[in-house]
């Protein structure tokens, strides 16, 4: 046959259905050790340094010393929470990105409470106080877009994104009103005298009870996810609105509901910051872990379990990323270009774990 | 005509993940000839011919075009090699016009668009062979068979020798899919070749020189029609024996169970998709829906199950026991349910809404049910048991009840739909295209659990395309047209030609 004139395609893609799990997985250690070696790669470049140990270096600024490594396991609980509370909307298809500001009001909720009460109540009471408004003001932050998209059928991704900048602008306000001194704009340690309304520590372990809180939280939401009629609910809407109105379920009803959870979990996020770790106020405290956490959710498939280890993942590479460039003497950029190859690898994998590459290869007939 | 086959498929293997669509398949495809490509839902027919028309590239094999090997990657190399296709839904601009829309992306030669000098060519192309089109009619003013013949001359448009249609008649009324027979004949006639995807017995054996027969993505044979009836074809496809016939039992001690009376709907977008629909059904019988598809069967349905808002009219449920008139109007599905009115639905979109299709077999149970039961946890116990049950009566094809529904094959699907509507023993029971893209065997289940249905004293409502279906199976039989009834016939007396003709009145001016 004259076959000079006929090419075939030399790849195309095949997609894959049911791929066991554990092949899920060894396609996903297999990006990250890419991702690792890549890495190794441009830091030596940059560097000059050895690549092993610059891991060496990264495992080193997550578990080096207890205070490191109770730090990172404190940022994880922080990032596990706010990625519990976005991951019910996220189930329902509600793609809500505003969770910086929801957690941010939550933290200016617990502020306040400790600002203009503490001292004035017993501890047990202020705590009781922080804990209602901090959860009552971010839920109410969080079902505003609710209600706009189940009745008026809005764009949540953007309304949510743009409460976002109120909140910010919100807190700037208070940062300057209740500054210390006055008009410096910063407001420093809240009643770092008295420490009231400060979580306690437990057997001298500052953020043992964030930790244990936030456990608690990922078994709740697990089981309210998997086992109760609302966490059914919440999936008939997310697969299929048609599906949902068919038997019966008020779409708008759960969409509200959904919201009013997920601002209530931010709201106890904030109050893990304020509250448990920072004790103070500033417009950045949040620090992105709010559009991070939505990554955390969707890597583990919205599922509370898989997310403890998503989000470790995540925390360790910010953690080992930075110390590298304070090590190195690279400024921040340096660990967010690490942290962003990294991410990028794993996002990427998923692609590989949906479809199979096939090379045409010559001669391959039959 | 010429010895050399226009299209030759030579072992032509495509696989999607772990299911093998086609396997091996070889058939020719002649100049001047009809084939058809026969088999039924599932068995690869459109892989195969999707391959020829550059929509998908098979993993292995070869394709030969009058002699020549042919590598298509991409539809326009098909439209390089003269080959068309129509695809089973339509691909059309909604907002362009019928010229708009054959010459969008036919760029080939001149980079300029001439409305004039392309319409003119349509209009020949129309004349040539007995087309009827407006080439400046708008896609959204065209009833689905002008769509359709607007799809058919884009392929000639661009000089298609080689014209595949995917199921061309599954959305036409019988006077419309003769018309369409002869246009077809006639091309065959001018030498081109024509083939067209079907599981429709009786379209083969009428239009066909040859069939091909296609069972899960094998190649059985080609048979010539002349020398093929449907018994020999059924039994290719299916691969064994099969009788066609559906017992009709006489209604037991009918009484009225369900009234409709005057009711008008809107739809979202203003326009009226029911006008003054009355009827009544009867308990104990099977009430036959026929129309065209779109024609107000769907928001008939959902109105009378709480999920299309009514502008006016009454829907009335008379309990059997009592006797009781229930005024089902205006309620949500949940408030029907909550009045003791025992009304099941099977829906035409059974994935998306009758079902969800990421939840297992147990949790597609649960959606009916979930809500029983005190407190805040749900239970799988007993939906657990009726999947079981249905897996196991059924006979349903799934390695476990854990299996998402969107894995199995479509027959399965509606088993468990249907399964799970029946489980909650109805008093009414409707069910949009229950068997459409069902295999012969499971559609004859399906018959039998409506007949079973109909036997215990449930009052059915059937909508269906195939009217030999809905004449063989129905009591009786509404007709509706542009959200219009337009008759009320006995199945036992009635013809398909009769059903046909009342399946385009009323709503007249959009179709003459």
């Amino acid at each position: 046959m004259h076959k000079s004139h006929v090419r075939e395609p030399r790849v195309h893609l095949v997609k894959r259905d049911g791929l066991p799990w554990w092949k899920a997985w060894l396609i996903r250690i297999v990006a990250v050790v890419l991702a690792l070696i890549v890495c190794g790669i441009i830091t030596l470049l940059v560097t000059g340094k050895n690549p092993i140990s610059v891991y060496a270096t990264m495992v080193d600024g997550c578990f080096g010393t207890a205070r490191r490594t109770w730090n990172l396991f404190q940022n994880l609980a922080i990032l596990l929470c706010i990625s519990l509370a976005v991951t019910p909307a996220f189930r329902m298809r509600f793609w809500n990105t505003g969770a910086e500001g929801q957690v941010l009001m939550g933290c200016l909720a617990t502020a306040a409470c400790m600002i203009l009460l503490g001292g004035r109540l017993s501890q047990g009471a202020l705590f009781a106080v922080m804990i209602v408004t901090s959860i009552v003001t971010s839920a109410i932050w969080a079902v505003i877009p609710a209600i706009f998209r189940a009745k008026w059928n809005t764009n949540e991704t953007l309304f949510t994104l743009m409460m976002n900048y109120i909140a910010i602008q919100i807190v700037s306000y208070f940062t300057y009103v209740w500054s210390v001194p006055k008009g410096s704009g910063q407001i420093g340690l809240i009643n770092s005298a008295t420490q009231a309304g400060w979580m306690p520590s437990i057997g001298g372990h500052d953020y043992l009870i964030n930790i244990i809180i936030v456990a608690v939280l990922t078994v709740v939401i697990y089981i309210y996810l998997r086992n109760t009629k609302h966490g059914y609910e919440i999936s008939v809407v997310g697969e299929s609105q048609s599906t949902a109105r068919y038997i019966g379920i008020s779409v708008p009803k759960v969409i509200i509901r959904t919201l009013l959870l997920s601002g209530a979990i931010c709201g106890i996020a904030g109050l893990l910051i304020v509250s448990g770790t920072d004790h103070t106020l500033t417009r950045s405290m949040v620090g992105g872990r709010g559009f991070t956490a939505i990554m955390v959710s969707w890597m583990a498939k919205f599922n509370p379990m898989s997310m403890v280890l998503t989000s470790f993942i995540i925390v360790f590479l910010q953690k080992g990323a930075s110390e590298i460039s304070t090590i190195y003497g690279l400024n921040s950029s340096f660990s967010d270009i690490l942290t962003g190859i990294i991410i990028f690898f794993i996002i990427g994998c998923e692609f590989f774990i949906n479809y199979r590459i096939r090379i045409n290869a010559k001669g391959e007939k039959e | 005509m010429a010895d050399t086959p226009a299209i030759e498929l030579q072992h032509i293997t495509k696989s999607f993940g772990s299911t093998r669509a086609n396997h091996d398949i070889s058939l020719s495809v002649y100049h001047g000839e009809i084939l058809s490509i026969l088999g039924e839902n599932g068995s690869g027919k459109t892989t195969l011919m999707n391959m020829i028309a550059g929509i998908y590239f098979p993993d292995h094999g070869r394709i030969l075009i009058d002699g020549e090997e042919a590598i298509i990657r991409s539809p326009r190399d098909a439209y390089r090699y003269r080959i068309g296709m129509v695809h089973q839904h339509f691909k059309l601009v909604d907002v362009f016009t019928a010229v708009e829309n054959i010459i969008l992306g036919d760029n080939e030669e001149s980079p300029r668009f001439n409305l004039k000098t392309a319409a003119a060519k349509v209009r020949e192309i129309s004349d040539q062979y007995g087309f009827e089109l407006d080439p400046f009619k708008k896609i959204y003013d065209m009833s689905v068979s002008e769509k359709q013949t607007v799809e058919i001359i884009k392929t000639l448009f661009r000089g298609a020798d080689i014209l595949i249609l995917d199921e061309p008649t599954a959305v036409l009324t019988p006077q419309e899919a003769e018309k369409l027979f002869a246009v077809l004949r006639r091309m065959r006639d001018a030498g081109k070749s024509v083939v067209i995807i079907t599981h429709k017995l009786h379209e083969v054996l009428s239009l066909s020189d040859r069939v091909s027969v296609l069972r899960k993505g094998e190649y059985i044979g080609t048979v010539k029609t002349s020398e093929a009836d449907e018994s020999l074809l059924t039994e290719m496809m299916v691969g064994k024996k099969v009788t066609l016939n559906i017992t009709r039992t006489e209604p037991k001690d009918p009484r009225e169970r369900l009234k409709v009376q005057n009711l008008n709907c809107y739809a979202i977008d203003g326009v009226q998709v029911l006008k003054n629909v009355s009827f009544t059904a009867m308990s104990g019988e099977i009430l036959g829906i026929a129309g065209i598809a779109g024609s107000g069967q769907r928001e008939l349905l959902e109105a009378i199950a709480g999920l299309q808002r009514v502008k006016d009219g009454e829907i009335y449920y008379i309990h059997p026991n009592s006797g009781k008139i229930e005024d089902l109007t205006e309620k949500t599905t949940l408030q029907i349910r909550e009045m003791g009115v025992r009304l099941s639905f099977v829906p035409e979109d059974r994935i998306g809404m009758g079902l969800v299709g990421n939840m297992s077999i147990t949790d597609n149970m649960l959606l009916r049910s979930y809500r029983s039961g005190r407190g805040f946890f749900l239970r799988r116990k007993q939906p657990q048991q009726l999947a079981d049950d249905i897996v196991e009566q059924l006979e349903v094809v799934t390695p476990d009840t854990r299996t998402p529904v969107r894995r199995l094959s479509g027959g399965n699907v509606q088993k468990i739909l249907v399964g799970r509507e029946i489980a909650s023993s109805p008093t009414v029971l409707m069910a949009a295209y229950p068997v459409r893209g069902l295999d012969i065997n499971s559609s004859y289940l399906i018959y039998d659990l409506l007949n079973e249905q109909k036997e215990n004293g449930v009052a059915v409502i059937f909508v269906g395309e195939d009217l030999d279906v809905l004449l063989e199976l129905c009591d009786r039989i509404l007709v509706i047209s542009s959200g219009e009834i337009t008759g009320c016939v006995d199945a036992r007396g009635a013809t398909k030609e009769e059903i046909g003709m009342m399946m385009t009145q009323g709503g007249g001016e959009k179709r003459a």
